[in-house]
Formats: structure tokens, sequence, C-alpha cells
């Protein structure tokens, strides 16, 4: 496709205006007539039954409208139903019962709610609410609620195994770790990634009218996906799905944490159908943190098997990962299909024996956050990766080097089974090295510790799955849907248009990228362009933001859209030129006969005739409008190399991240401004893992990291200035090149970072294995439980 | 039970007989609609909902509205003046210091607290001068992008930095 002057360019984003000035309208924002207020009673205990559920003094409350409890919701809303059903994997699918109505599974689970005239009356209400509970016994972490005896979240649902999910070959890989042991290394590794804690700045919120008059539900509410959730609150509802309109206004961040159909919206809803009136529900921060779904939560066994010369030949696992009390929507795909298949990352690693546990516990679900599944399964690579190095002495970017998968094998296909499309891995590996001066940074870190300071040197050379999906792809994975998109490319008589997306964005700038890639393929002024989301009243079906698939998915339907729109521009064009169609040329906005350009009819001109119909060539209807459903032919695989530079303090164990280097290769770039800025915002929630986020249960399943005070979300001052670059290998089965950049960032840092503490650790004889968060604490053990001077240089 | 609250809010007057109890986000927000200030969390981290309270950068969430007795406050909705965007709203435009925007009212009236006292602050002075605010979206570096866009172009201006 022709370069034109938008694409590439860095504009300022076009949904800017209303979010400096406060105008934007959240939904916490929307204010209707008649609004009451609805508060969700939760469960204080991790496990319990409930015995008795007393509501009436709640009921005689000031302002109060009514009280439900589970019971009430019974027969009237569905259970909460997941959406991804790993096939070969024995899932197991228990109910999950929009409110509790036997047993309580986390803390925070609904057991009644309260709908009442404002916030405070609805709080104050809720309060009264008398449960009796019998408390059984908890249980949070994934290992021991397999082992024997360890107390059951649900019937039927033996050792609370959710699943067993298996991948590779097992003899092959045996005979690979075989040869090793004679005549190559093995290393075997335990890792934990802990959960982590989404923390999208707005909360969830639920507005719902129901007018009884005419059957019609409309929900506005924090969703990246509202096709999906009125499909499924369709579902949950029994309600008609054409009699449901959800609405996703300004979405404050979701980070894959408002992917998920939750219990609430279904609990919102029973409200304002069984009261009549317009019912408003927001999550204080306390309650996000315990209903919002969290991320990660996966301990691994991991073995590699190296050759001599630094070669890998296989990788083995087991991987146990926390579901948390009920499947969430995503919940089975995260761990298995986003994270086993790219276990292999960006090497040629020929066997792969990989299994993952899906397992229950009394804790919060787990979904996907923010890379889902891929920050876990590059974690992983790229330490184990740096594992080889250290145990061969070899230089960790020459391991990479070696088992890269070289640029004339691509599309590869690896041991997983993906077919990658494109990628060129040296190149990047090469100018990250380049901007931090590797080989100096080498020689100084072997003159040792300046000032007690431990220099470390972390590499990460990630590939990532995006462009979520082709559509039979994914349902050969049980995800129950598409992953296609849809645009409508709507010009008006005026030549204005309004470009409708399926997909959802919110922060990640789609207007804006969407506005130039159609600005450029009709030759319109981007001040005429507008494009509209999130409203499935006005959008065609679509699924939705995540997975790093608007830009790539969404973005090639918008683009098939728009150059129906200007073939058909091109024959009215034609007709009024009084030349033939295959002599029209088509530049910047102006239809001419090819030779004689300073005849045209410009877009305008022609947009205007399409309207009036007046003349019109023979079989054209009137109208300038076309839509597209996109089904990708294949993922993409953004991929590049990260380098940390950190120095850890002997005395104090505190890791300070002095520099970081992201080369990322996300294809071609749209908006520079934006691509950035979604990297920028990956790094941080990565590093954030390396370094200090992590949530904690008690033994008793009580959030002990229950409020924003004592989960380190982090702040401006904990990071230095990013240096990013870029290298560019288009994708050759998406119509723009694009890749997608969402996760980068997320899925390349925590090991980056990791590999610089433990580099900087090493380079000072200390090679004990540390989890994260690397905690000043936890560094200052691994170094002074084993008792060294720190040198003065 | 309730009691008489006056303040000024982006230049106008209002009285309102309100709940002891009330929160000033809540007054706000709900009462007078505007609903620019943002609320994100319970325990006064996250800065969302940070407003002007006679020219000082305040975390709205953590005073009653009858705190705010008789205080001149400023909001997000109050920073432009005669259509024209502040100097920080204009920074965080160019210099795309914003994706899902939930943030940026606050971080922006925080900035203005901030270059209120330091008009000229280093890379660093501005990352702890924000460190009551929480962003989730951007990883902070274009917010000090913007922040810094703002400050040049107030030290330009030279003239009055801040509306009251
Ligand atoms: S709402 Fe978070 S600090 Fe006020
Ligand atoms: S822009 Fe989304 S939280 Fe800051």
């Amino acid at each position: 496709m022709a370069v034109s002057k938008l694409f590439g360019a860095k504009i300022k984003r076009r949904e800017d205006p209303r979010l400096i000035t406060g105008r934007a309208t959240y939904t916490d924002d929307m204010q209707i007539s008649g609004l009451a207020y609805a508060e969700i009673v939760r469960s204080p205990h991790a496990h319990a039954r409930i015995k008795r559920i007393d509501v009436e003094a709640a009921r005689r409350q000031p302002g109060v409208v009514a009280v439900f409890t589970g019971k009430d919701l019974q027969g009237v809303i569905n259970p909460i139903p997941t959406a991804w059903l790993i096939p070969n994997a024995d899932l197991k699918t228990p109910p999950h019962p929009a409110l509790a109505v036997d047993t309580v599974r986390y803390v925070g689970d609904g057991v009644a709610v309260v709908v009442a005239e404002d916030r405070y009356a609805a709080r104050d209400a809720a309060a009264q609410v008398r449960v009796d509970y019998e408390i059984l016994p908890a249980v949070v972490d994934q290992q021991q609620a397999m082992a024997a005896g360890a107390p059951l979240l649900h019937a039927d649902v033996p050792n609370n195994q959710a699943f067993k999910w298996a991948l590779g070959n097992g003899e092959a890989t045996a005979a690979a770790f075989k040869e090793a042991a004679r005549d190559g290394v093995v290393i075997a590794q335990r890792f934990l990634n802990q959960r982590l804690i989404p923390n999208a700045m707005e909360t969830r919120s639920v507005v719902a009218r129901y007018n009884s008059g005419s059957g019609d539900l409309t929900v506005w509410y924090t969703t990246q996906n509202p096709h999906i959730a009125r499909f499924l609150m369709s579902v949950v509802t029994g309600l008609p799905e054409h009699k449901i309109r959800i609405v996703a206004p300004e979405v404050g961040g979701g980070f894959g944490s408002k992917i998920p159909f939750y219990a609430d919206e279904a609990i919102v809803v029973f409200c304002a159908r069984k009261t009549g009136r317009p019912v408003k529900w927001t999550e204080d921060r306390r309650e996000n943190y315990l209903t919002t779904i969290h991320g990660r939560d996966h301990i691994t066994d991991l073995e590699v098997a190296a050759r001599r010369d630094g070669t890998i030949t296989a990788l083995r696992g087991k991987t146990w990962a926390n579901l948390g009390a009920y499947l969430s929507t995503a919940g089975p795909g995260i761990p298995t299909i986003l994270h086993g298949l790219m276990l292999t990352g960006c090497y040629t690693i020929p066997n792969l024996d990989y299994v993952v546990y899906g397992v229950f516990t009394n804790t919060t679900p787990v979904d996907a956050y923010r890379g889902a599944g891929r920050p876990e399964a590059t974690y992983l690579i790229e330490r184990i990766v740096d594992l080889v190095a250290a145990k061969l002495t070899l230089d960790p970017a020459d391991v990479r080097r070696k088992n890269f998968i070289p640029p004339d094998k691509f599309p590869y296909t690896s041991a997983e089974g993906l077919a990658y499309d494109s990628g060129n891995y040296g190149p990047a590996l090469d100018k990250a090295l380049a901007a931090v001066d590797y080989r100096r940074l080498r020689e100084e870190q072997k003159r040792g510790p300046r000032n007690g300071k431990l220099l470390g040197i972390g590499l990460s050379t990630y590939v990532e799955i995006c462009g979520l999906g082709p559509s039979s792809v994914v349902g050969s994975t049980g995800f129950q849907g598409g992953l296609w998109e849809s645009a409508v490319v709507r010009l008006h008589p005026t030549a204005k248009a309004t470009v409708f997306t399926g997909t959802s964005p919110h922060g990640q700038g789609e207007e804006t990228t969407f506005a130039q890639v159609v600005a450029d393929e009709l030759g319109l002024p981007i001040d005429d362009i507008e494009v509209v989301h999130g409203d499935t009243a006005a959008v065609p079906m679509g699924w939705g933001t995540y997975g790093s698939r608007t830009t790539v998915v969404g973005g090639a339907a918008i683009v098939l859209a728009a150059r129906r729109v200007r073939e058909k521009a091109a024959k009215i064009a034609a007709h009024l030129l009084e030349a033939a169609e295959k002599d029209i040329v088509f530049d910047q906005g102006r239809f001419y006969v090819r030779g004689s350009p300073d005849k045209a009819k410009t877009i305008q001109e022609v947009t205007l005739q399409a309207y009036l119909a007046w003349n019109l060539p023979p079989g054209v209807e009137p109208a300038l409008e076309a839509s597209a459903f996109y089904d990708p032919t294949n993922f993409t695989f953004p991929f590049g190399s990260h380098v940390a530079v950190v120095e850890v303090d002997a005395e104090t164990g505190q890791v300070a991240l002095k520099r970081y280097v992201a080369i990322d290769d996300c294809g071609r770039v749209i908006n520079p401004l934006i691509v950035d800025g979604q990297v920028h915002g990956g790094l941080v929630q990565g590093i954030a893992q390396a370094l200090y986020e992590g949530a904690a249960y008690g033994r008793d399943g009580q959030l002990i990291t229950g409020t924003m005070a004592d989960y380190a979300v982090p702040k401006a001052h904990m990071f230095p200035t990013f240096e990013t670059g870029r290298t560019e290998t288009p994708s050759p089965h998406n119509p723009l090149g694009v890749k997608g950049v969402g996760e980068t960032g997320t899925i390349a840092s925590t090991p980056a970072v990791v590999n610089a503490v433990a580099d900087a650790l090493r380079s000072y004889g200390i090679t004990t294995h540390l989890d994260m968060p690397l905690t000043p604490e936890r560094a200052w053990n691994a170094i002074h439980g084993q008792r060294r001077e720190v040198k003065a240089r | 039970m309730k009691r008489a609250v006056k303040v000024t809010v982006n230049g106008k007057a209002y009285a309102h007989e309100v709940e002891p109890r009330l929160l000033l986000v809540h007054y706000i927000r709900d009462m007078l609609g505007l609903t620019g200030t943002h609320v994100g969390c319970d325990t006064s981290n996250c800065g969302a909902c940070t407003i002007l309270i006679n020219g000082r950068a305040v975390k709205s969430c953590t005073l009653l509205a009858v705190q705010a007795e008789g205080a001149s406050i400023q909001t997000v909705e109050g920073l432009a003046t005669d259509g024209k965007l502040h100097p920080i709203q204009e920074g965080f435009w160019e210099e795309h210091g914003l994706q899902c925007g939930f943030c940026t009212p606050g971080m922006m009236l925080t900035a203005v607290d901030l270059l209120q006292r330091n008009p000229d602050p280093t890379e660093e002075q501005i990352r702890m001068g924000i460190e009551g605010n929480l962003c989730r979206c951007t990883g902070y570096q274009h917010i000090v992008n913007s922040i810094q866009h703002a400050a040049r172009k107030m030290r330009g201006a030279a003239g009055r930095a801040t509306p009251r």
C-alpha cells in the first residue's frame, strides 16, 4: 500500500480534549433520572457455609429500595459461565452463582445486594445485613489445594483440579534430556510467578436500565468488549440478545481486568428489573482488590537441556496455575493456550514436554492481566536461558544468538505448533546492546563493586503472540467465540466520515490511529473523521480490545472497509468523468483520468453525488458506506530485545534500576507517539512485577495486600527514563503490516530486570535463586546469607 | 442533621445543605455534577480526586464537604479559561501525557501546584512531586514530558501561572 502522510506520523490524540477538560463520561459519571444505587454485601470469609441471612434490619433502613439474596436470584440469573473451554484437559466447570446461596468460596464472594436512594444509604443498609456463617477450612496455595486432604471448593472437582493440560512430545524430550545429562548440561529450577492485581485506575462500575414496557435493557459499564458482554448478558439473564444494548462509555484502563463478565453486572441488571429503577453500582478500591480478577500466580518446575556450546535442546516442566475460586471468563485459556504455546520463545528449541494444572483455591478468580500467560512464559524461558549461560560461563547474549530462530526460517513453526509470521531477532539484540554499550558495561562489572554497589546487566529477547486471532484456530482451542473484527466506514453527504469499530479501546488511542488510516485511504482531512466504538447499538458485532488485537485485527477491518468505499467512489467518479473505471486514478482525495490530473472529481464531490443519486452509474446503489468483517489468517508475533542495567546495594539489598533500553519490533508503526506510550506503560507494569508488586494472602484466605496502601502500585520516581527504539519487520499477512504493541513492555521487562539483579549477584559470587518481587529484604538475605564482605573500590 | 456549606468552585459560588459525613469528592461529583474529578481509591493513595483548594493541591476524598466551608476550589473543569487550554492541558495533549485519562485531572492539578512552587523543576523533582498520584497506563514518562512542556510554556508566558 502507498505510504502516505498520516501513516507513521506523530499525531497528538484526538480523544484528549474531552479527557483533559473533564468532559469525558466514565460509567460512574452517568446520571439518569430515578437512579438508585446498589451495594453488594460480600463474604468476609474465604470459605464458609451460609447458615442464614437476615435482611430485615437492612430493609428497614432509611432510603432502602430493596434487598435481595442469592435465593432471590436462583432460577432467574443463570450461573456465570466461563468462555474458554480448553479441550483435552478434563476441564471442570462447577457452577458460579452470581450471589452465593449455600457456600462462599473467597473473601469478596457476593451474598446479598442492597438497593437504596444514594450511595451512602446503600452502604449503611448493607452493613445491617446479618449473615450467619459456618467457617470452613480454606486453601490459598495451588499445590496445597491439590494435596490429599485439602479443603475441597466444589463438589465433583476432586483435588480442586480444574484441568490438566499437556503439550509436547514426552519421548523425544526425555531422549534429549538423557543426551544432555551425558554430554551437556541439565538445569532444573522452580520459578514462582507471583499473583498480581491489575489496578486499572478506574474501578468497575455498572449502570443498568430496564424498560418493562419495551423489554429493552441498556447497560453502561466498564467493559473492554461490549459485544461479548451482550452475548453473555443474554446467556445469564435469559433476555434476548437483540433487546440488550451494552455501552462502554469512557473506560479508565482495563489491562485485561475488564474483559470478564462478572457476577456484579448480572446482579445489577437483576436489581434494575426487580425494582423498576435504573441502578448504579460502583466498586470501591477495596472491593476491586477482592473481586476484580487477579493475574499470573504460577508455580513452575522447569528443566532445560543444553549442549556445551549453549544450544538448547529441550524444555520440560510442570506448572500449577492458581485459578481462584471460580473459572473466570477466559480463566482456563490464559495459563494454557496463551502461556504454554509460547514457552520456547524466540529460540529453535525442538523438544518440549509441559503440563499445566489449573487449580481452584479460596482466592479471587484469576484471568487475563496485561500479557496474560505470555509474561509467565517469557519469564520462564528468559530466566532459564540465563541459567544455561551462567552454568556454561557463556555470555547470555551469545547463548541467545546461538538459539535464535534464524531470519531465513520464517514463517517458522515452533515446537508448540504455532507459525511465527515474521521475525529478525539479531538486529534488535544488536541495537539494544549497542544502546547500553554492553561490552563497556561488562568490563566495568569485571572491575568489581563500586561503593558497595553491584552492577548487573539483564537481557530479555522476547517474542509474543498478538492479533488474536484467526477464528478457526481460536475455536480449536475451545474459545467460545470468533476473534475476527468488524468495521463500517460511512461517508456522510458532506464527506465527513464516521468509522465504526467492533473493538473497544480504553486508552490505547485508536480513535486517532484509525482516523489516520482512514484519512490516508480516502484522502480526507483527519478532522473530518470520527471513530465510534463501544456501543452495541451503533457498531456491528465485534470482539473488543485485548490481546494486542485492536489495531492489528480491528485496523485491518477498517482499512478493508475504507478500500471498499474508495472502490465504489471510483466507480461513481468514472461515470461522472465519462471514463472507464480502470482508467481512474485516486490520489490524495481526488479522482481523475490517468494523464489528466487537472480534470478531477474530489472525494467530496463524488460523495455528494452518491447521496443525491441523480446520476449514478447503472447498477450502483446510492450512498457511500461499506462494512468489512476481517478474520486474520494467522496471529502476529512481535518481538524485541530489552536490556536492564541495575545496581544492587550490597549493604541494603536495594535494587536501583539505572537504565532500561527497549528495542521493540511491532511491525509497521502508525503513530510513534502512541506506540511509545504503550511501551512505557507496559514496561512499568512488567518492571513492577520484578521489583515491587505482589499479592499476598494469609493462610485463612484473607487478602493481606487488600488496599493501595498495602499493594505496591508503582510511582513515577521508581523508574528511570526509558530508552525506546525499534526495528521494523512488517507482518506479511496483515493488511497494515502491524503486529500489536500493547503488551510487549510487560512481557519483556520482568525477566530483563530479574536477570539483571541475578547477574549483579552472580558477579559477586552469589547464585541463590530469588523469586519476585526482588525487594531489598530478599536481595539482602541472598547477599548476607552468604556473608560476603563488600570490598570498597 | 444537615449542615450548610458554601464554597466557590471554578469561580462560581455554591451553597448547599449536606450531611456532615459527605466527602468533598462526592459533593463535587454528585451534587455539583462536576464529574471530571475522579475517585480511584479509598485510602488516599491514588490522587485521582486531586483538586486545588485555595491554590494548593488536595485530595478531595480526604476531606468532608463541610471542611471546605468558605474555600475557593478549582477542578479540572475550571482549568481552561475563555475556551483556551491551560498550559498544563496543552502539555498533556502535546506530549501524550494520558491514555485512559482517568488519572489525568488529578495529575494535572498536582502538576499545577508543583509548578507554582517550582517553575523549573528537574525530572527528578517532577517524579517526586507527583508521587501522590498514580497512573497505571502511561508509565509516567510522557507525564514528565507533559509537565516539562507546561513548565517551559508557563515560564515563557511569565504572566499568570495559575488561574485562581
Ligand atoms: S480517590 Fe484516591 S486519593 Fe482520593
Ligand atoms: S492515563 Fe490511565 S491511569 Fe493515567
